[in-house]
């Protein structure tokens, strides 16, 4: 699989066939081939778009969750991070090193709603050990996107040698 | 008391000496003008990269001013970035060079060319070099008490210099060759094939070649080589480098000088009466990016790559036809199917379809009747410029 095809679209989803194929040196068709194949590999899962809703001032809430987790046997953390990831409200699941087990994002419209699912949810499933919650007060930057912008920025000279 | 008149009328000596005023002024100052007074312009006239710096060079930096590294550094220019510098032209070329006596740092390639030109050039000696080439070889040549003596090259051999042609230029009084591949403006590389033509005559004529490599690392589907890696060519080269294009660090001014080190003693001497030495900052900077700087940049190489790409045939598609360019970030594709010069080209181009690129005469006689654009511009400036240019190139054959 062409993975400089993928590249180009990881960072462009709107990138045309065409686009691609001057990017690249090669075909159209080759393009198209190679990405209705990574689509049916599930190499590409899906196409999405990045918003900053808080330019729009829509008012939400993300709570990044330490989750402690008694391992069950035979299936370890699998079964339970399952469990938790099918909730609608739960935004990412990461098992991570150190001190606890899950690192889940939730997203919510008020506080309290994200703070219900963890006490009513989250914290009451049997080898939930114990939660700690972080609410996020500011993205600055969300999957590789900077979001106000970066700030102000250097401009070149128009005409150089 | 009426002032001193600050000019003395020594009026058949102008005040500017005749040196500097032989010199021609760059030719895109007119460019300049126009372009500053239109709006929505797209500029493919720039001779940078469009990246920033990568941030954690950027880091070090500041770091470093953070904990006071603000003052001069020794001429040479600091003993750890000459160390780095030894590693990554070992690492990369094969080469062994004494970081005490063997590397100087300087400010940018600039600067290591107007030392190198200075201390190896006696009055009238004479200077061969592939026309097109970058705007300072000659003036430097000059300034320096030199004869610049052109060599022409063509399209038809990808805008190579040819060893015939240098060697047909070679007298007694010729000092070095001076070359610049990968190529501003034409974007073309030489091979290894290519280049060791060239060090047969450096040797035959006991000739000193002066390289400079500033966009070693900036090729597309071929290996850089370096001239100084030639066997038998370490001792007959300047070898000059820089961190502009491939760390995209063109405002840091940073860039070095190997050689052995007779000459770069004498360069030394120069550097230490005129500049004293390169920034600390920057200096700073460039270690971090020797050690850390890979990753950005193959990644800002594989950019480019693509861009290339859209705009070689893009150009080709619209009629300006364009040969490969495996090297810089330029393409150079022929306006003469418009019959224009690349002088009205490139002025009616920018009046008429806000499109600024930088007639090829700009870099010698042998420019003339192409363009240089710079495709480091973002693909969508690209875009929208090619589709100016295909309407403007309709327009006028």
């Amino acid at each position: 699989m062409n993975k400089e095809v993928l590249k180009i679209m990881e960072k462009d989803a709107k990138a045309t066939p065409e686009q691609i194929a001057n990017m690249t040196g090669l075909s159209v068709d080759e393009v198209e081939k190679t990405i209705d194949k990574a689509e049916r590999d599930k190499v590409i899962l899906k196409y999405k778009t990045v918003i900053n809703w808080e330019r729009l001032g829509e008012e939400w809430v993300q709570a990044l969750i330490e989750v402690k987790i008694q391992p069950q046997r035979n299936v370890g953390f699998d079964a339970i991070a399952e469990r938790i990831y099918r909730f609608p409200e739960v935004r990412s699941v990461y098992l991570v090193s150190g001190t606890y087990d899950l690192a889940v994002v939730v997203v919510g419209k008020t506080m309290h709603e994200a703070a219900a699912f963890v006490w009513q949810k989250l914290a009451t499933l049997e080898s939930v050990q114990g939660t700690v919650t972080h609410f996020l007060l500011k993205r600055y930057k969300e999957d590789g996107e900077i979001l106000d912008g970066g700030g102000e920025k250097g401009r070149r000279q128009p005409l150089t040698l | 008391m009426s002032p001193r008149p600050v000019v003395r009328s020594k009026r058949a000596r102008g005040i500017i000496s005749r040196r500097v005023d032989s010199l021609s002024p760059s030719g895109i100052r007119k460019f300049f003008d126009i372009l500053s007074t239109i709006e929505g312009a797209i500029s493919l006239g720039v001779g940078e990269p469009d990246f920033t710096t990568p941030w954690n060079v950027s880091e070090a930096g500041i770091y470093s001013i953070e904990k006071g590294y603000t003052m001069y550094t020794s001429n040479k220019g600091l003993l750890e970035l000459r160390q780095e510098l030894v590693r990554h032209l070992r690492s990369r070329y094969g080469l062994e060079y004494d970081p005490d006596t063997e590397l100087l740092i300087t400010v940018g390639v600039s600067e290591a060319l107007d030392l190198a030109m200075r201390s190896i050039i006696d009055p009238k000696d004479e200077v061969l070099s592939p026309d097109p080439t970058y705007v300072s070889y000659g003036p430097c040549t000059v300034l320096a008490g030199g004869t610049f003596v052109p060599v022409p090259t063509t399209v038809e051999n990808d805008f190579k210099v040819k060893a015939s042609d240098i060697e047909k230029r070679v007298t007694d009084r010729t000092k070095a060759i001076l070359i610049g591949y990968p190529n501003n403006p034409t974007g073309a590389v030489m091979g290894k094939d290519d280049l060791g033509e060239i060090a047969k005559i450096a040797r035959n004529h006991d000739l000193l070649v002066v390289s400079d490599e500033i966009y070693d690392r900036l090729v597309y589907g071929v290996e850089h080589t370096c001239f100084a890696s030639l066997p038998g060519m370490k001792e007959r080269t300047i070898l000059m480098g820089g961190f502009s294009k491939a760390y995209a660090m063109t405002g840091w001014r940073v860039g070095y000088a190997a050689a052995r080190p007779e000459i770069i003693e004498a360069m030394t001497k120069v550097h230490q009466y005129t500049m004293l030495c390169a920034p600390i900052t920057a200096q700073m900077a460039a270690v971090e990016a020797l050690r850390t700087g890979e990753t950005a940049v193959k990644e800002m190489v594989a950019d480019y790559d693509r861009r290339r790409r859209v705009m070689l045939k893009g150009l080709n598609d619209i009629g300006l036809a364009c040969f490969e360019p495996k090297g810089a970030f330029y393409c150079f594709p022929s306006v003469k199917v418009t019959g224009l010069s690349s002088e009205e080209f490139a002025e009616k181009l920018l009046v008429e379809e806000k499109v600024a690129v930088v007639p090829g005469q700009a870099f010698g006689e042998s420019g003339e009747g192409y363009v240089r654009c710079c495709y480091a511009t973002a693909l969508s400036d690209i875009e929208e410029a090619l589709r100016r240019m295909g309407r403007f190139v309709e327009r006028h054959s």
